[in-house]
């Protein structure tokens, strides 16, 4: 489970990386939000992965850490948030300046 | 336990709810209802400041949870006056806006509450997760506030701020996970003692964690390699807003005093003195930049933001050479750099509406209507800035060079005392372009408001307000510096207090 969870984290973050990179603000916006899941899903299994695990001491043979999945929860309202405040701001950006390259100059 | 702590986060939060709740109110009782609020957290902040002086480190216990398992806030000497610092700013920048600028732009006043409800828990918090919060509060609402008043040129340096900092947002991210991942807690007092057991397996690791989180908190105060977003952003911002943001690179600067005085100090064993070796030739490349930055301003605005660059450059520096004096020091030049370059934000506004056509454009101008008053008022700023005396630039800088030690002065001296010589050339050349390479053009005819000239007094008196009173202030901030510099009395203070 670890290298799959891994191997995905990886590929997120590399396409995220990718698109940021990209010149128009659509595919930065997409980038972007494609890390912010690789750090959600980061950030999680940094409680360990196991399956089956109740999040109270006692109740089940292992475990969960209930800590991770709370910063992970207000990490996903944050980011939502972020990405629905840039989303406006491209579209008003596309408005303003007449063209959606992040410098504001068409090519 | 004592309350008021939170009141500096409580009582913004609480007005900005209520100013978006009540939208129906005319906007006159808002603006009184904002100044209020905002005017409220001067006396309160200089309680809290008190009461640092008076006591050891005092926690605060959110939901009465015991220290290393629930949030809490720490009031030390160093958060106190940041506190102090932030309200007194932003009260300027308050009773500047409510002249007209507030009125450009929807939700101005609810925007500006929370920010300061940000900034202020940023420097009150005792917990990473909980920075990481307060961190992104204080970042909406800055992004909306950069857009205050819309236009072209906000937009395009809104979304690059806003891109950059959705990315440093990722990487503290990253950076709390494997902290907490490794050592299983988020309490900074905790994490400072749990690094310093670290074995040599964890070590690179948690390394790899802070220096991510010296790249977030650089990103912040604009150190570097990553500054090139500020000078856009802030000459573009509204008037009281590039006031107010004059702090915002501020919070980076403390976050890294914090961090890596507590996690990564001298007592954190196999990853003592984690940033000093980037730290240190990165502020002073700052330092040097930025006065070239300033040489080169076309703007008065954006020169303005260059002189934040050159205050963050040379705080930065002697922040890393450690000691408990260049701490102090920097913590006085801090006060004196964050309330000029906040006045000087709200000056260069007022020269620009008096010259017209030109604003404010470094070039040949009509006579500003009130050449004296406002030439007086610059030339304070001005000097203060480059830092010479009698004002209180001048003692900063002094105390900045006379606390490097020997082979560090080496670096720290010949850079510094150049780019205050770059700085003294680009501001008196600013100045004389403004206030006397003037054209017949007639001049514009409204005076400028006297709030708005009593927001810049109030802010330019720092100046020589911290010359008068520098001996109790350097005394206390002294003491803030030694507090600081001790992780593990903090440590002692903050997880026995909460058990």
């Amino acid at each position: 489970m670890e290298l799959l969870f891994a191997i995905t984290l990886g590929v997120l973050t590399a396409s995220g990386v990718y698109l940021m990179l990209r010149g128009r603000t659509f595919p930065v916006v997409l980038g972007m939000t494609l890390v912010t899941y690789a750090v959600n899903l980061f950030l999680f299994a940094m409680g360990r992965l196991s399956t089956g695990g109740a999040p109270i001491i006692g109740q089940s043979q292992m475990y969960a850490d209930p800590l991770p999945q709370a910063l992970v929860l207000t990490a996903i309202v944050i980011s939502f948030a972020m990405t629905a405040f840039v989303l406006v701001l491209s579209i008003r950006a596309v408005c303003e300046l007449g063209n959606d390259h992040v410098d504001g100059e068409g090519q | 336990m004592n309350h008021v702590i939170i009141l500096p986060i409580l009582l913004p939060l609480f007005s900005g709810a209520a100013l978006l709740l009540l939208s129906s109110m005319t906007s006159q009782s808002k603006r009184y209802f904002s100044a209020l609020t905002t005017l409220l957290l001067v006396p309160l902040s200089a309680w809290l400041v008190n009461t640092a002086a008076h006591d050891e480190i005092v926690t605060y216990t959110l939901g009465n949870w015991p220290a290393p398992f629930g949030i809490l806030l720490v009031l030390d000497r160093l958060s106190a006056i940041m506190v102090l610092i932030t309200s007194v700013l932003a009260s300027a920048a308050m009773m500047y806006a409510c002249q007209g600028d507030d009125a450009r732009g929807p939700n101005f006043h609810a925007l500006f509450q929370f920010q300061v409800a940000g900034l202020n828990g940023a420097f009150l918090t005792g917990d990473l997760f909980n920075l990481y919060v307060f961190f992104e509060i204080l970042l909406i609402a800055s992004y909306a506030l950069l857009l205050h008043g819309g236009g072209k040129e906000r937009t395009s340096a809104g979304l690059h701020y806003i891109l950059l900092n959705l990315l440093g947002s990722s990487l503290f991210l990253v950076a709390v996970g494997v902290l907490y991942g490794l050592l299983g807690t988020l309490n900074m007092a905790h994490l400072s003692v749990r690094i310093a057991q670290v074995g040599p397996d964890d070590a690179p690791l948690i390394a790899a964690a802070g220096l991510l989180l010296l790249l977030v908190f650089a990103l912040k105060a604009a150190l570097l390699p990553l500054y090139f977003w500020l000078p856009k952003a802030y000459a573009g911002a509204t008037a009281p807003v590039a006031a107010l943001f004059a702090v915002m690179t501020k919070v980076g600067v403390y976050s890294i005093l914090r961090i890596y005085a507590l996690l990564f100090g001298p007592d954190a064993g196999l990853l003592a003195h984690l940033a000093q070796p980037l730290l240190w030739p990165l502020a002073l490349l700052t330092l040097a930049l930025g006065s070239i930055g300033a040489l080169a301003a076309r703007q008065l605005q954006e020169l303005v933001s260059y002189l934040v660059l050159v205050s963050v450059g040379l705080l930065l520096a002697g922040i890393s050479l450690g000691r408990i004096e260049s701490v102090s020091a920097c913590l006085y030049y801090l006060i004196n750099t964050t309330w000029i370059t906040g006045g000087l934000f709200l000056l260069s506004d007022i020269i620009a509406r008096q010259r017209g056509e030109t604003e404010a454009r470094l070039e040949k101008g009509p006579v500003l209507r009130q050449p004296m008053l406002l030439g007086s008022l610059f030339f304070v700023g001005a000097v203060s800035m480059a830092g010479l005396p009698p004002f209180s630039g001048f003692f900063g800088k002094l105390l900045i060079l006379k606390s490097a030690p020997l082979t560090e002065a080496r670096w720290l001296w010949p850079v510094l005392l150049i780019s205050s010589l770059g700085l003294v050339i680009a501001l008196s050349r600013a100045g004389s372009t403004v206030f006397w390479r003037t054209c017949e053009d007639k001049a514009v005819q409204a005076k400028a408001n006297g709030w708005c000239l009593l927001a810049v007094a109030v802010l330019m008196s720092a100046s020589v307000v911290l010359v008068v009173v520098a001996k109790p202030l350097t005394l206390y901030l002294d003491q803030a510096a030694q507090q600081i510099m001790s992780p593990t009395a903090y440590a002692r203070a903050v997880l026995q207090e909460g058990s």
